[in-house]
């Protein structure tokens, strides 16, 4: 191999060699993982740390966050979820100055300090799938830290549910000469099932303790209220049964936990099992399982697991993506993709609308980032195959015509601390430009969206003829929230007429029926019923 | 501390009977109802949450512009956002018709 056309390959038997004393079969101990990190890295290296909203690989992190700043520094992060106290660290430590993610959410009024502070710079916020893209593109890794339950002598993986973005992270970095690192629960003899081949692999290390994950995706029915309720009434009828809904992604949160769980009743009722809902695109939300248990659901496929769904999941081969040995397997480059171009329909919430219905999550002092809801949430202007529900998002009867994706919206239109949804101006205009941002960090762009949801009714925004009606069919639902109490009377009547907005009784949504007792399951413990108790909520859900 | 306010709104319809929906917990409130004889209504409303007058009056507002009935309304509430209000009301002008 002439060596000018392989430096990067020259550039890696270099590291290897600088820990090859430390390395063992291809693993190095526990207790070496620090001076294994230093040793590897150099100033400038671009280190993807796999960190998401579920699965966090932070032994490699927290060891990553003590190497010495004199030796590494400058690293230009990607990551995920900038999720974890350490993942600050290595701005603060002068260890990495650069980062490009996704997601920031606990730790977003730590990163906002930092980027004050001039002690990182933001390369963009990205969807997921737009992050994995640019691994593949301008920012493939030099090194990736990666996270697995299991390894065997050959470095093969097995992640069990959560395999999540291991596989993409590794495929990206390993395939341009650079370095992955995994660090493991388990070493074993072999593993129950390859999830990311061993030759992907280069080095392995077994974890001090098993890997974080958290149970993101569980919400406690207990938390539901009437007017979640009347929301996802108003969605069944006035979206899901008017339009075939059949493919489609929630995001989390009680307005569309309450959706999962009226299906089994309300929807039963309006006789739509089999006709909405059958495809879904979702994590095993375990307030999915009464729908699920009643013959609504054909599939679904996950970007991740979810504490305690790993029995009940298994058991349900028929719906869940399940491997040979039995249990999930997961995979978000895939799932993102599934939810960006085969499905019908997104549906989530928000903090934030403005009135030409752009949204964010972002407020003031917070840099967010937004996880799956820019790419779900968007239409996918390259989808070739047609369904019903997507054809109908368009009126042209011209020779050559598309459709569009149903992007839903669903608030309050005032948030429990009293604080309005509806906002003459995103708060994140103004944090984009303290952040040096060259745009705003929009969650879904308003054009995108397709209807808004409120519990004053429906916005069918695609059936809007110009903006002016646009705004209008957006003001008549915002409530008496600034912006909705510019509507005027008259024209939401015409708007009504014309099927552009819908109240509760144009979709026969009667709010007296909007009550708890709609839910297929009103507590966890009913969900463990519905389960046959195969579902074994984390501690923290069991209140018996 | 508890703030009370008071509105009226100019009202002729009738309802037929009481009606008390809602309970007093966190985030949602109780709305009792009962009929009332003249040509206006009267609302009471005794709040955890200061300083929401103006939020009030809108909400109330535009129930009884859309819902003119002459009642009596009473709302006992602690942090509810004005989409519970709403439905209490309107799930207690349900009940009461």
């Amino acid at each position: 191999m002439d060596p000018a056309w392989s430096t990067r390959r020259g550039r890696k038997s270099e590291r290897l060699a600088r820990v090859s004393r430390l390395v063992r079969n291809g693993r190095f101990d526990t207790d070496d993982a620090l001076e294994v990190l230093q040793a590897l890295i150099e100033p400038g290296d671009r280190v993807c740390l796999e960190g998401n909203n579920q699965k966090q690989a932070d032994f490699l992190s927290r060891m990553l966050a003590e190497v010495d700043p004199q030796h590494v520094h400058d690293v230009h992060v990607l990551i995920s979820v900038i999720g974890r106290p350490e993942h600050i660290a290595l701005f603060e430590r002068g260890i990495a100055s650069r980062v490009d993610f996704s997601y920031s959410g606990p730790q977003s009024l730590r990163l906002a300090q930092q980027v004050a502070d001039g002690r990182v710079r933001i390369g963009a916020i990205h969807t997921y799938l737009e992050l994995f893209a640019r691994y593949f593109v301008d920012l493939t890794p030099d090194i990736a830290l990666v996270a697995a339950d299991e390894a065997d002598a050959y470095g093969n993986l097995y992640t069990g549910p959560n395999t999540e973005e291991t596989p993409t992270i590794a495929e990206a970095t390993a395939f341009r000469d650079g370095v992955v690192i995994a660090q493991v629960n388990r070493i074993v003899d072999r593993v129950r099932r390859v999830d990311v081949p061993g030759d992907w692999i280069d080095l392995v290390v077994l974890a001090d303790r098993p890997y974080e994950i958290e149970p993101l995706f569980t919400r406690d029915p207990e938390q539901i209220g009437d007017v979640q309720v009347l929301m996802a009434m108003l969605v069944v009828r006035g979206i899901y049964e008017r339009h075939r809904v059949r493919s489609l992604n929630h995001g989390i949160g009680f307005d569309t936990a309450a959706i999962e769980l009226i299906l089994p009743t309300y929807g039963e009722r309006l006789g739509l099992r089999g006709e909405i809902c059958t495809h879904w695109v979702l994590n095993p939300h375990p307030t999915l399982i009464p729908a699920i248990e009643s013959g609504w659901v054909r599939s679904v496929h996950s970007y991740g697991g979810e504490l305690g769904m790993e029995r009940y999941v298994a058991a349900r081969p028929d719906v869940f993506f399940i491997g040979r040995d039995g249990s999930m397997r997961s995979n978000r480059a895939f799932s993102q993709t599934a939810g960006l171009y085969a499905t019908d329909l997104f549906i989530g919430s928000t903090l934030q609308i403005d009135r030409d219905a752009n949204s964010s999550t972002a407020t003031l002092g917070r840099i967010a980032g937004f996880g799956g809801a820019p790419n779900l949430g968007s239409d996918p202007h390259g989808r070739r195959h047609t369904s019903s529900a997507w054809l109908e998002m368009t009126s042209s009867d011209e020779e050559i015509r598309r459709g569009k994706k149903i992007v839903v919206q669903l608030v309050e239109t005032f948030q429990e601390s009293g604080v309005p949804t509806f906002v003459e101006r995103l708060d994140a205009v103004e944090l984009g430009r303290v952040a040096g941002l060259p745009i705003a960090p929009v969650m879904i762009y308003g054009d995108d969206v397709t209807h808004v949801v409120t519990e004053e009714g429906v916005a069918y925004l695609y059936r809007a003829r110009n903006i002016d009606e646009r705004r209008a069919a957006l003001a008549a639902i915002a409530g008496v929230t600034p912006i909705g109490l510019r509507a005027n009377g008259r024209q939401t009547a015409q708007l009504r007429r014309d099927g552009i907005v819908a109240f509760p009784e144009d979709l026969g949504v009667r709010r007296n029926e909007a009550n708890r007792t709609l839910l297929a399951a009103r507590s966890v413990r009913e969900l463990v019923e519905w389960s046959n108790g195969l579902y074994d909520p984390p501690k923290r859900f069991r209140s018996w | 501390m508890i703030e009370t306010l008071e509105y009226r709104y100019d009202a002729g319809e009738r309802v037929m009977r009481r009606a008390h929906v809602g309970v007093v917990a966190s985030g949602n409130c109780e709305v009792l109802l009962e009929p009332a004889q003249g040509e206006h209504a009267a609302i009471v409303v005794r709040t955890s949450v200061t300083g929401y007058g103006q939020t009030w009056h809108a909400v109330l507002g535009r129930f009884f512009e859309r819902n003119p009935v002459a009642v009596r309304i009473e709302i006992n509430d602690f942090g509810a956002t004005p989409a519970v209000v709403a439905l209490r009301l309107e799930q207690a002008l349900e009940s009461a018709r």
